[in-house]
């Protein structure tokens, strides 16, 4: 039975003036601006970009602030935001061959033709809290040194010279979008890569650390990770040309797999992808572990019951928004469901005491 | 660059053009052209798609948004503005100026509009790259005991 309760209105109106005053925070504080964030916040506004799978960073700045640097609720507004906008089009699959790279490491090739490029990496810091940060001053210019303007190849082409790596088979065909259709299995591999660079990242890094620790025997090694802006383009009906819209940052991982062959596959190198809108590191790693462990069928390879290996279960509990909307309803008022548990537990209650007296042990185990 | 710059050239280099810089340079124009509009600015979204393992088979990455809009000047000229992220103003000039580049005052549009952005674009790009590079790491290799 579904019962109406009304009397909350200035309740919630005074609540929610509170969470203003509570999100200002002490005003002799100077208040944060949207430009602050998106230049000082960036990586906390990058995730916001990927997950509520919307680039726009002036936005995801305003989502952030809203939120009081909730991540999971900023993700909500950006996604919520993204609902209302018009769809003018798909674009044409980014070229990431192109990418101007900020950052491109390999951890399979010391001497890559295009090098390894650290750029403004948190490796090899000491993670020391540096307390210099908590008084304001310059930064000075980074250093620099003449750039080639030369292509970076990716890696894999090198592996691919030699045959030993599986092969990608370009294709212009039409993807599923799960924005436009519900998330069916079995998922294909297009859908699954959607579903997970817009999956949480947590989620997605714990399953890929499953992976790693020998839940799916998947021994990944980083075969190249890069950083940096590529064009985005796309066809535009008046013109009868493409343009480029716009530019974006993304992340590409790129793992290589040892493989010794399955009963359809010879023994090569086999890939996992992970491409995730701006810089997220740590988010396209996990994506590229977890695609190559759910590539488990099509290459052959045997159900070893993983985690991993479950797209039922991985594809339908990485969405951050869909698991708090589920989770959070419940502290919502159900105080009619609620009566008729109460109602039952006080009849079988009655109903145990007549005729047993036993207790059930209860074991407890302690949290690290 | 050269001065051949296709209607592609510049709308991407419009659509991609820091919003202050344009509007700085659109004003020091002087220009206010009479127009219609043939299509109000608008704003949207553009489903942006990868390629599985970089070569392969697309997929949808995530969304951007895009404003954009259509004018026809007073002489007759039509114009698109499609440009990255939900400035309206942005999209109104960006298709004036577009108009503008296929009519009698090209030229000078492109002089005091088109190249700035250009040399604005490519001193960015070459800062990122000079820092990019000064990060490579040279390799060298250190004697390794046999034994």
């Amino acid at each position: 039975m579904y019962v109406a309760v009304k009397g909350g209105e200035r309740a919630i109106d005074n609540a929610h003036a509170w969470l203003a005053e509570e999100r200002r925070g002490d005003q002799a504080v100077s208040e944060l601006s949207i430009e602050q964030i998106r230049n000082q916040l960036t990586l906390a506004v990058n995730r916001v970009m990927a997950e509520g799978s919307l680039f726009d960073p002036d936005l995801a700045a305003l989502a952030i602030k809203q939120s009081r640097g909730d991540m999971i609720e900023a993700i909500f507004l950006m996604r919520a935001y993204r609902t209302t906008l018009p769809r003018f089009g798909y674009s044409r699959p980014i070229e990431t061959a192109n990418m101007a790279c900020d950052r491109r490491v390999s951890a399979t090739f010391k001497d890559v033709p295009g090098g390894q490029i650290l750029g403004p990496t948190f490796d090899y810091t000491h993670r020391l809290l540096d307390f210099a940060l908590a008084a304001e001053g310059e930064v000075p210019e980074a250093p620099t040194v003449t750039a080639a303007s030369e292509r970076i190849p990716h890696v894999a082409e090198f592996l691919n010279q030699e045959g030993l790596i599986q092969t990608e088979t370009p294709s212009e065909a039409v993807p599923p979008d799960l924005t436009r259709e519900p998330l069916e299995l079995p998922a294909d591999r297009a859908l699954r890569l959607q579903s997970l660079t817009r999956g949480d990242e947590g989620f997605v890094l714990g399953m890929a650390y499953s992976t790693q620790r020998g839940y799916a025997r998947n021994h990944a090694f980083v075969g190249e990770l890069r950083i940096g802006t590529v064009d985005v383009e796309m066809d535009i009906p008046e013109l009868g040309f493409a343009i480029d819209i716009g530019e974006i940052e993304v992340t590409e991982c790129e793992t290589v797999n040892q493989f010794t062959g399955s009963k359809t596959e010879p023994p090569q190198f086999t890939r996992g992808y992970g491409l995730v809108f701006g810089q997220s590191e740590r988010k396209s790693i996990s994506m590229a572990l977890v695609d190559r462990a759910l590539r488990w069928k099509e290459l052959g390879e045997d159900n070893l019951g993983a985690p991993a290996q479950d797209e039922e279960f991985v594809l339908y509990h990485c969405d951050n928004i869909q698991a708090t909307g589920f989770l959070e309803h419940i502290k919502l008022p159900h105080y009619v469901d609620f009566q008729s548990e109460l109602e039952l537990i006080r009849k079988l209650r009655r109903e145990a005491l007549e005729t047993v007296a036993g207790q059930v042990p209860n074991v407890a185990e302690a949290a690290e | 660059m050269s001065t051949e710059l296709t209607r592609k050239d510049w709308m991407s280099l419009l659509a991609k053009a820091p919003a202050k810089s344009l509007a700085w340079l659109w004003e020091a124009t002087q220009l206010s052209p009479d127009f219609t509009w043939l299509r109000a600015p608008e704003i949207g979204a553009a489903m942006v798609r990868g390629r599985m393992g970089g070569t392969g088979a697309p997929f949808n990455l995530g969304e951007m948004t895009l404003t954009r809009c259509s004018v026809q000047l007073a002489t007759g000229e039509v114009g698109h503005g499609y440009v990255q992220g939900r400035d309206k103003d942005k999209a109104r000039v960006a298709a004036l100026v577009d108009a503008l580049l296929q009519g009698p005052q090209a030229e000078a549009v492109q002089a005091a509009v088109i190249m700035p952005l250009v040399a604005e674009r490519d001193k960015a790009k070459t800062r990122r790259a000079t820092k990019a590079a000064a990060t490579k790491v040279d390799f060298f290799t250190m004697v390794r005991g046999e034994d």
